[in-house]
């Protein structure tokens, strides 16, 4: 019987509690509504989805009467969506298509515009013991490129300490990621990978691969590095000194393998729109980029 | 009897039927349904009356019962034909070739010049991963079998029984992480491999993960050989290692090989554990430090990514069929094997 009360009323309690908590979350967003709440619409690169996940919480503080609403999908899907006017801002971490620009024209009669909110750059990661300083894109793109005539790294005059087979590990990115992308564009020129690549299913985890394997080479964002782990400098061409992935490389556009993050809107930003577009280029916006382990842009190139 | 059977109460259950035709007293052991009480009271019979609220009550639960042993047929079927319907389409598309996707280790399913979807290389390392577990946990298994059902005393046996259960609890998630922490690391340092992650690291993982089952279905095989084959084998003087060699392993030996058909069964199906710990590269295994992929792996990293109704999508449901037809066969395989042992 006493057990019998006592599970009653804890379940009862436990009603009360949910429903104060349903109540309060249900009142606080009517509260928004109330004070003429605005929602923006943001969707696209899976790149980009943290940053832009990360400014959309810190502008809840800025302008509580905005809400921003945040999905990933991939660049793609971002501009697609736009060019169907059900998004605001789109995400993409790569330049919109003539043919796109074309669509969203016909489709809602506005034009496309783009705004670099930061950038990425994608480092070249080796094992920390590796003596390797530089290597260059052509060597690069032969090492991952499918029949690539790099396989060992003494081809690249490169012997790996306490290591007897020097067989070059490739790391790389699962084929759905927007890096991969990127650095198959970039670096291999849209030609395919050589099979057989330790293909990972995140940036921090190729990072933590090539740190644990001494013959390890693989691609990553700038913003992972660790202790076990080296970034390349990266010459353009063969002969030509290397660039190593800086924050200043990147942005005078000397790092060969970096992207813009751009948003995309359907004609000149107004409104709420606008505004949240210059507060994400504003400082504060641009320490998140540079939090999130992007390059934000810098003061200059806003004016350009 | 069956006059009024078939006038009366044609919508009587059969096992009901069944019961009353039988007599009366065979239908000790079963509750009497509505239709029973009534048949019985318009024969005279004295007996209570049971409210209307029990007799419906029943009537539903007998349905939902029904209803729930049926629902794992209709729901394997259903899984079947949507994981098909999604596949079938590109088995009529120009691009896609079934020779290619059996023969080809080249699996390009988002390149830009020349998509290739072949999946030998994702069957070759499926296979060898789980062929390389069983190396490790057959023995393992069919070892902590023969000891909990023969060597050890009542309390070790529960005390093991309810560990190797703990262990058959632990989610495959937690398997890969230490797969690819743990392992992996040890794996680097003992030996010449040039990562952690790969085909060795994989399949002990999944060893680890086949064990429990095997442990378990075989020492049930075990135990269910009757206590007049040791007694035999004591009495004509044979040791405890030629009564278990020579009679006891031969007397389960079915229920014996479908614990192991079992283990494979979760070893193919397995997922989360050898994305984590195989290393997940399209390649056909040369020794069991390299790094491979499964179907399965493949299945989880591309398909959250592929556009629905794509190619890619579709080829990818294939590879769901192929699994499927994989782990039926060997879930039919050890169940026509666990039906032999039951006839005997």
């Amino acid at each position: 019987m006493e057990l019998k009360e006592l599970l009653r009323t804890g379940l009862a309690a436990s009603c009360l509690a949910i429903s104060l908590l349903l109540n309060a979350g249900c009142g606080a967003s009517e509260n928004t509504e109330a004070a003429g709440s605005i929602t923006i619409q943001n969707k696209g690169s899976d790149t980009m989805v943290n940053v832009a996940q990360a400014w959309a919480e810190a502008y809840r503080s800025v302008n509580p009467a905005v809400n921003v609403e945040v999905s990933g999908g991939g660049s793609g899907v971002g501009i697609a969506a736009l060019i169907r006017g059900a998004i605001d801002i789109a995400n993409a971490s790569r330049d919109i298509k003539a043919e796109e620009i074309e669509e969203a024209r016909q489709n809602t009669g506005r034009e496309p515009i783009g705004i670099t909110a930061g950038y990425d750059a994608v480092a070249i990661y080796v094992h920390h013991t590796n003596p390797i300083n530089e290597i260059s894109m052509h060597q690069l793109a032969e090492i991952f490129v499918e029949d690539g005539s790099i396989t060992h790294w003494s081809q690249l005059g490169v012997t790996i300490p306490n290591v007897r087979n020097d067989k070059i590990v490739r790391v790389s990115r699962q084929s759905s990621s927007g890096t991969y992308e990127f650095f198959r564009e970039r670096v291999l020129g849209g030609r395919d990978f050589e099979l057989g690549s330790l293909d990972m299913n995140g940036s921090k985890e190729v990072v933590e691969l090539v740190g644990n394997a001494p013959t390890a080479i693989g691609y990553s964002g700038m913003g992972y590095a660790t202790g076990k782990v080296k970034m390349l400098k990266i010459a353009e061409k063969p002969g030509e000194p290397g660039v190593a992935p800086t924050v200043q490389t990147t942005l005078n556009k000397t790092y060969p393998i970096a992207r813009s993050l751009n948003l995309y809107v359907l004609g000149a930003p107004e409104g709420a729109v606008n505004e949240y577009i210059d507060w994400i280029l504003s400082d504060a916006g641009q320490q998140i980029v540079e939090i999130s382990g992007y390059v934000p842009i810098s003061i200059k190139n806003q004016t350009d | 009897m069956k006059s009024v059977d078939t006038s009366r109460y044609r919508s009587k259950t059969k096992q009901t039927e069944a019961a009353l035709s039988r007599g009366e007293t065979s239908t000790a052991g079963i509750h009497p349904s509505a239709t029973e009480r009534s048949r019985r009271t318009s024969l005279g019979r004295v007996r209570p009356q049971r409210p209307r609220w029990a007799v419906i009550g029943e009537h539903i639960l007998e349905t939902v019962i029904r209803i729930s042993g049926i629902s794992a047929i209709l729901f394997v079927l259903a899984i079947f034909l949507f994981v098909f319907r999604e596949a079938f389409p590109v088995l009529g598309s120009e691009e896609f070739s079934l020779v290619e996707f059996f023969t080809s280790i080249e699996w390009y399913p988002t390149s830009i010049k020349n998509v290739r979807y072949g999946v030998l290389a994702l069957i070759a390392g499926t296979f060898s991963v789980t062929v390389l577990a069983m190396v490790f946990a057959v023995p393992l298994g069919l070892g902590g079998a023969i000891f909990i059902s023969e060597f050890c005393g009542p309390k070790l046996r529960e005390t093991l029984k309810i560990v190797i259960e703990l262990l058959a609890a632990i989610p495959s998630v937690v398997w890969g992480f230490i797969g690819l922490t743990v392992m992996s690391r040890i794996i680097v340092q003992y030996t010449d491999a040039p990562v952690g992650v790969n085909m060795f690291n994989g399949s002990i993982i999944l060893a680890l993960m086949a064990v429990p089952i095997i442990v378990s279905i075989g020492e049930d095989a075990l135990k269910a050989v009757p206590d007049s084959y040791r007694e035999a084998g004591q009495a004509l003087g044979a040791t405890k290692w030629q009564l278990i060699y020579r009679v006891l392993l031969p007397a389960a030996r079915n229920g014996l090989l479908a614990a192991v058909l079992l283990g494979v069964g979760r070893a193919v199906g397995e997922t989360m554990a050898v994305l984590m710990a195989t290393g997940h590269a399209v390649n056909i295994p040369h020794g069991i430090l390299d790094s491979i992929r499964t179907l399965t792996a493949n299945i989880a990293a591309e398909l959250g990514e592929a556009p629905v109704g794509s190619e890619h999508y579709r080829v990818l449901f294939l590879t769901g069929v192929l699994l499927f037809t994989i782990t039926f066969l060997v879930n039919l395989t050890a169940d026509l094997v666990i039906r032999g042992v039951r006839r005997k």
